[in-house]
Order: structure tokens, then C-alpha cells, then sequence
């Protein structure tokens, strides 16, 4: 039962991932953000992909854009964000607060 | 050394209220503590080994299966705690009237217990394995001494554990009375919260739509990165910009175990006359 839930889970998001949201890539290195400002569209769903470079683990996360996702060291994850009024949107590094930080630009 | 405790701490917080509540829910069924100690070492257990697979559990499903994992889990917890609700509807009286009376009770509450340990290791998992890649994550990258990341852990684990602690002692302070009506109501907070935070999940994996995404903004009152709203967090699902979905959920899971509880009242009283 538990596995049938979440094949349909699994079908639904790949049929999701082939509709095309514009895609935005960040890279973290030496626990900081490259780009650490990034302008999305409003009202549209975009894409994420955050690529972490450094060896160790980072939890991407973002309470006004509802994101929470731990990303192990060197894998890229992918994000879906929005669809976001236009206003800035900040994140961070869970993990490395201090430095990890960027914010998203929606318009 | 500061920055490590406080992660810690955030992290065990939101599993030790649970752990909490669910220990005060449970008052006066025998052999709750070894259910309960069960459901902690398995929680544990399953932390470091989550924590270690996580790169192979993010990558599955597209690089979707982090978030259909935690989706998952949730729902389990949410399935779990309705059931003890809609049980407890039944049985919560017969408890606090007989509390020593044991009997046929025992066997079922036993039964029941055994739904409580899942609860248990679902919360102590997710919060767990997070605080171990963590810690795992500090220790490789060697910006702290050894001594220091241990120190901020161990602060960080025994403020979690001593606030759930609080939680646990001031439910306990309640007249027997009011104390299943106020723990019944704690858990179905609790599991509509929960049921949120799936929901959010799903969105961020792009299974669900986010029908209005913030519904509203609070977080100039209490934000949820804050201590007060990662306590609210934890007992009742705060978020301070909730998901048009999410509210669909908390409310949905709310109204279906009401429904059950108050059927369940209802069929007991007419075949127990």
C-alpha cells in the first residue's frame, strides 16, 4: 500500500518535472552562495538547482519560501519554489548560518 | 562551539516535545516507558543510518526522495497519532476512572502502545538524522575542535530534552479531569501539524500545488526561525507563511479524526450499555 503511494507520488512528480519551470542554478563553496542575489519571475513556479561543492552536508532552507532541504556534500539538488508574489525572499545554510546567505528577487 | 548547540538544540526541541506529549498522553498505561524507551532507541538507530544514506535517499525519485521520504514519515506519525486519538476516545475514561484496574485493558493498551513507539522513532528519526549530518557535516570540515563540537551537542541535546521535559511536567500538573481532554487535543494538534508539514513537503517536490503561497504573513509577530515559534511549531504546526495546501491539510486531518473520535464514543456507549 505504502509502496503503491508512493509510486503514484513518484509518476506525479516526474510528470510535474517534464512540464518545464524556468531553472536557476546557485553553487555553495566554502559555505557561501554563488549568486547570493537571484532575480525569478513572479507568479510562476521556478526551479532550483543547487549545486554544493564542498564536501560537507548543507541544509538549504528558506521559511518565507517554505524550503527545507538538506543537500550532502558534492550532489546537486533540486528545488521547486513558488509560484512567489514579487518581493525579495531570503535563505540560508542551516548549517553554516554565518556565511550562508542569499536572497531571492521575484518580479 | 555557540552555533553547534543551538542547531542541536532546534533540532532535538521539535522530537523531544513530541516525545513529551506522547508520554503525557500515555499516563497510566502500564509498560508505556519500555514502548517508549523502544521507540527512542529505534529513532536513533534509524537517524544515523538515514544520515548516511542520504545521499542515496536524495537521489531518488528525480532527486525528489528527501522530500517524499520526510512526506512519508509524517504521514505515518499522522496516521499513528489519529488512531491513539479515536482509541483513547474510548478508552481515556475507563484509564483515569481504573487506572490501577488492569484486566483486559492491559492487552489492549498494550496493543496501542505499540502505535505510540512508531510515533516516537518517526520524530526522534527526522529531527535525529538531521542533527547527525550535522554534526557530521561540522566534524570533516574542521572549523571546531573536537572538544568544542562535542561541548555545543551536548548543550544543545540536554536544552532539547529539558524543555521537553518542561512540557511534559506542566501537562502532568493538569486535574486528571481535564488531563485527557487536554492531551487529546494536544495530539490532534500535533498530528494536523504534521499533516502541514507534509503537505509542504509535497509542494517543495512539486506533487502538490501550492493553491496560495503565503495564505498569510505572521511572522512579524512570531517568526518561525525563533525559539517561541519552533515550540509553537512543534505542538501545533505554527508556521507563520502558511501554503493555501497546507491549511487544506491541517484541516482536513483535524475534521476526520473529530469525526472518528466522536464515532467511536458514540459506538461504544451503544453496545456497552
Amino acid at each position: 500500500m505504502k509502496r503503491l503511494a508512493l509510486a503514484v507520488l513518484m509518476s506525479a512528480s516526474l510528470g510535474a518535472l517534464a512540464a518545464g519551470e524556468p531553472e536557476f542554478a546557485i553553487s555553495i563553496e566554502n559555505h557561501k552562495f554563488a549568486p547570493d542575489r537571484i532575480e525569478v519571475p513572479a507568479g510562476k513556479k521556478v526551479k532550483l538547482v543547487v549545486e554544493n561543492k564542498d564536501a560537507t552536508p548543507e541544509e538549504f532552507e528558506s521559511h518565507s519560501m517554505k524550503i527545507e532541504k538538506v543537500i550532502p556534500g558534492k550532489t546537486k539538488a533540486t528545488i521547486f519554489v513558488g509560484p512567489l508574489k514579487a518581493g525579495e525572499y531570503k535563505f540560508v545554510g542551516e548549517f553554516n548560518e554565518k556565511t550562508a546567505k542569499g536572497v531571492i528577487v521575484a518580479k | 562551539m555557540f552555533g553547534t548547540a543551538l542547531i542541536v538544540f532546534r533540532e532535538v526541541l521539535e522530537a523531544a516535545l513530541i516525545v513529551g506529549i506522547v508520554a503525557a498522553a500515555t499516563q497510566g498505561i502500564p509498560g508505556r516507558a519500555r514502548y517508549i524507551a523502544g521507540g527512542l532507541g529505534a529513532g536513533l538507530i534509524g537517524s544515523i543510518l538515514v544520515a548516511f544514506g542520504a545521499e542515496g535517499i536524495s537521489q531518488l525519485a528525480e532527486g525528489m526522495g528527501q522530500e517524499l521520504f520526510n512526506a512519508s514519515i509524517l504521514g505515518i506519525a499522522v496516521v499513528m497519532l489519529a488512531w491513539h486519538n479515536i482509541w483513547m476516545s474510548v478508552h481515556g475514561r475507563e484509564l483515569a476512572t481504573n487506572a490501577k484496574k488492569l484486566g483486559r485493558e492491559v492487552s489492549q493498551g498494550t496493543r496501542e502502545l505499540s502505535v505510540l513507539l512508531v510515533v516516537i522513532a518517526v520524530a526522534v528519526l527526522r529531527e535525529g538524522s538531521e542533527t547527525v549530518l550535522f554534526l557530521y557535516g561540522v566534524a570533516i570540515s574542521g572549523d571546531a575542535t573536537r572538544g568544542a563540537m562535542i561541548a555545543g551537542g551536548a548543550v544543545g541535546l540536554v536544552g532539547g530534552i529539558a524543555l521537553g521535559l518542561l512540557v511534559f511536567r506542566g501537562l502532568l500538573r493538569i486535574p486528571l479531569r481535564h488531563f485527557f481532554t487536554a492531551t487529546s487535543i494536544l495530539v490532534l494538534l500535533l498530528a494536523a501539524g504534521m499533516a502541514a508539514q507534509a503537505a509542504r513537503f509535497l509542494i517543495q517536490a512539486n506533487v502538490l500545488p501550492s493553491l496560495a503561497s503565503p495564505l498569510w504573513d505572521t511572522s512579524g509577530v512570531v517568526d518561525n526561525s525563533s525559539t517561541l515559534g519552533k515550540v509553537l511549531q512543534g505542538l501545533v504546526g505554527y508556521d507563520a507563511q502558511p501554503a493555501g495546501m497546507q491549511i487544506a491539510f491541517f484541516v482536513i486531518v483535524l475534521v476526520t479524526i473529530l469525526v472518528g473520535m466522536s464515532w467511536a464514543r458514540r459506538r461504544s456507549e451503544t453496545s456497552t450499555p
